[in-house]
């Protein structure tokens, strides 16, 4: 992405410029008239999977930030995915019971309300766990990450109040104005909503000077101290920020799948996200979009066809790998070039 | 007269058996060039790195404006005036030159913390960053991914990243070492345009470099500073003909 803005491409950069422009059109329009394709087609399971794909679009990018942008090889992301979940279903489950959580927080049933107590309890358990793993690098960094978040799993599969290994269930989606959020249509544009704003969001993150430092971090920290940037509050700053984007992901899944359950922050939906992140293309505004899309619709395509999807997955995921070197997004781009 | 900026006293660091810093003192005056000339293995680069806060000395202290350093980071040290060049070059390697050097430009200004506004489109921060770049004679460059450049340009764009801090000490680390003759030119004319604006500590194999621009020069052996002199002094002493120059032409 930053490199597409050099001189280094000037030559193709205006059709460069307008082939974004009309795949950004076209993929709008895609996004927008897919309802009523769906229902053309008579086949209204794919708005969910839409949804689904839109609600996994914003989580992977939220990994993308220190993944691709800063290079902090995460494993635990799900653990801000589940605990923004939970934060909907906790705070539902205190609604419908009329007592308040922790006996002075009431619930809530307001989308909106239980939207930003996601991204909040998301960002705070992502400043503390990553404010011990990112006094590691490396190898060490990537088992912490992973060991923090399996505690915050198995945190939530002894907490027999809120369902423990069955997880809750959020019996009607929250109240965002007074749209119908129980048609799947609806709650689909609103995904797309907000989706749209964290992608326009994360577009200008990426681009201010904090972005630049991110991107600096990840290509050479011992520049950046020798500029005198202490790169530690960088990454927990990122860090958290990544954190609090999983959390709003994870709400919009609580709601849109009305359940919450402990397997929202299993490890290998952490895999899953680092496998959208480097399918689609890492430190790219869309890449994580594009894998979401792909590994959503692979799985569904394959398990429609087979029990034992898994194994014709994983060859098509290695020839993906093998064949784009920076993720499918590159395959659109000048032949040379770095990772941006 | 002159008050001293850098204060090294009794700096002791070993790898093992190897003391590549032996109990070494040096001071280097406001607004010297002190060059720092050694064979091989003498210990040099180490030196910047204690004196930069990139590796720990065992034993010593270093004094900075009057301020004992030991104990900051590095950050904190380029934050009070110190930088440095390296000799392997520690770049950024997807980016411009130009954002090399912006970067730098946007850390001397104080935090990075703004999320919003497009940091490419900075006027002040992009402008500053290209002054710094036409210095060493890369604007042409500017646009250019590092990853890129030759081996000379992107020598000379981390003397760029380091005048960009506008630091009050530079350490130089073999600036010259793999530049071209046009490069090293270009680069010794810089120098000299710099000794009167900051001070320097080089660390430099081309001793025709060092005579020509040095205003006191240091020898190094084995970790030990063995004398501290004018290029007069140096090219006279004994001890300095017998340990190191005695090797090589003078």
């Amino acid at each position: 992405m930053f490199k597409a803005d050099t001189a280094a491409v000037a030559k193709s950069a205006p059709r460069r410029a307008m082939l974004r422009v009309a795949g950004l059109v076209a993929l709008a329009l895609f996004a927008l008239l897919l309802p009523r394709v769906a229902t053309a087609l008579g086949n209204p399971a794919l708005i969910s999977l839409a949804t689904r794909m839109v609600i996994y679009a914003i989580a992977a990018a939220s990994l993308n930030l220190i993944l691709g942008y800063g290079g902090m090889v995460s494993f635990g992301h799900a653990a801000y995915f589940g605990v923004g979940g939970y934060a909907v279903g906790i705070l539902y489950y205190h609604f419908s019971a009329g007592e308040p959580f922790l006996g002075f927080i009431p619930g809530t049933n307001q989308f909106l309300v239980a939207l930003a107590a996601a991204i909040l309890t998301s960002a705070l358990f992502a400043l503390v766990l990553g404010a011990l793993s990112l006094r590691t690098a490396g190898l060490q960094f990537i088992m912490i990450t992973l060991a923090f978040a399996q505690m915050v799993f198995f945190l939530f599969v002894s907490l027999k109040y809120y369902g423990g290994d069955d997880g809750l269930i959020v019996r009607r989606r929250d109240v965002l104005f007074n749209l119908n959020m129980a048609d799947d249509t609806t709650y689909y544009f609103v995904c797309l909503a907000v989706a749209v704003v964290y992608h326009v969001v994360f577009w200008r993150l990426v681009g201010s000077q904090f972005g630049l430092v991110l991107g600096g971090i990840r290509q050479n920290e011992r520049r950046l101290a020798a500029i005198g940037i202490s790169t530690y509050r960088y990454k927990l700053v990122a860090f958290v920020i990544a954190g609090a984007g999983a959390g709003l992901a994870g709400a919009l899944m609580a709601n849109f799948a009305k359940f919450v359950s402990p397997d929202m922050l299993n490890w290998s939906r952490s895999g899953e996200l680092m496998i959208m992140v480097i399918l689609g293309g890492g430190a790219t505004l869309l890449g994580p979009a594009v894998g979401a899309v792909l590994l959503i619709g692979l799985e569904t395509v394959l398990t429609g066809w087979t029990e034992h999807w898994q194994f014709y997955l994983g060859p098509i995921l290695i020839l993906i790998a093998l064949f784009t070197r920076d993720g499918i997004l590159s395959l659109f781009k000048d032949g040379s070039g770095g990772r941006d | 007269m002159t008050e001293t900026l850098l204060r090294i006293a009794n700096l002791t660091k070993r790898f093992g058996s190897l003391a590549a810093s032996d109990g070494l003192s040096l001071d280097v005056l406001d607004g010297e060039l002190h060059a720092v000339i050694g064979p091989n293995g003498a210990g040099k680069t180490t030196l910047i790195s204690q004196l930069f806060g990139e590796i720990v000395p065992d034993d010593g202290a270093i004094w900075f404006a009057g301020r004992n350093i030991n104990a900051l980071s590095t950050a904190e040290r380029v934050r009070i005036g110190l930088a440095r060049s390296f000799q392997i070059t520690q770049l950024l390697l997807d980016y411009t030159a130009l954002d090399n050097v912006a970067l730098a430009v946007q850390a001397h200004r104080g935090h990075s913390f703004r999320f919003w506004a497009n940091a490419r489109r900075d006027r002040p921060v992009r402008e500053r960053a290209l002054e710094t770049l036409a210095r060493i004679g890369l604007e042409r460059r500017a646009d250019t991914a590092v990853s890129e450049m030759s081996h000379g340009e992107q020598k000379q764009l981390e003397l760029a990243i380091a005048l960009a801090t506008r630091p009050r000490l530079l350490l130089l680390d073999e600036p010259m070492a793999g530049l071209g003759p046009a490069e090293c030119a270009t680069t010794v004319e810089l120098l000299r345009g710099l000794k009167s604006e900051t001070t320097i500590l080089l660390v430099e194999h081309d001793m025709e470099v060092v005579f020509a621009l040095a205003d006191r020069i240091s020898v190094l052996v084995n970790g030990r500073c063995v004398i501290t002199g004018t290029a007069e002094d140096v090219r006279n002493d004994e001890t300095v003909r017998t340990a190191y120059l005695g090797e090589g032409d003078l």
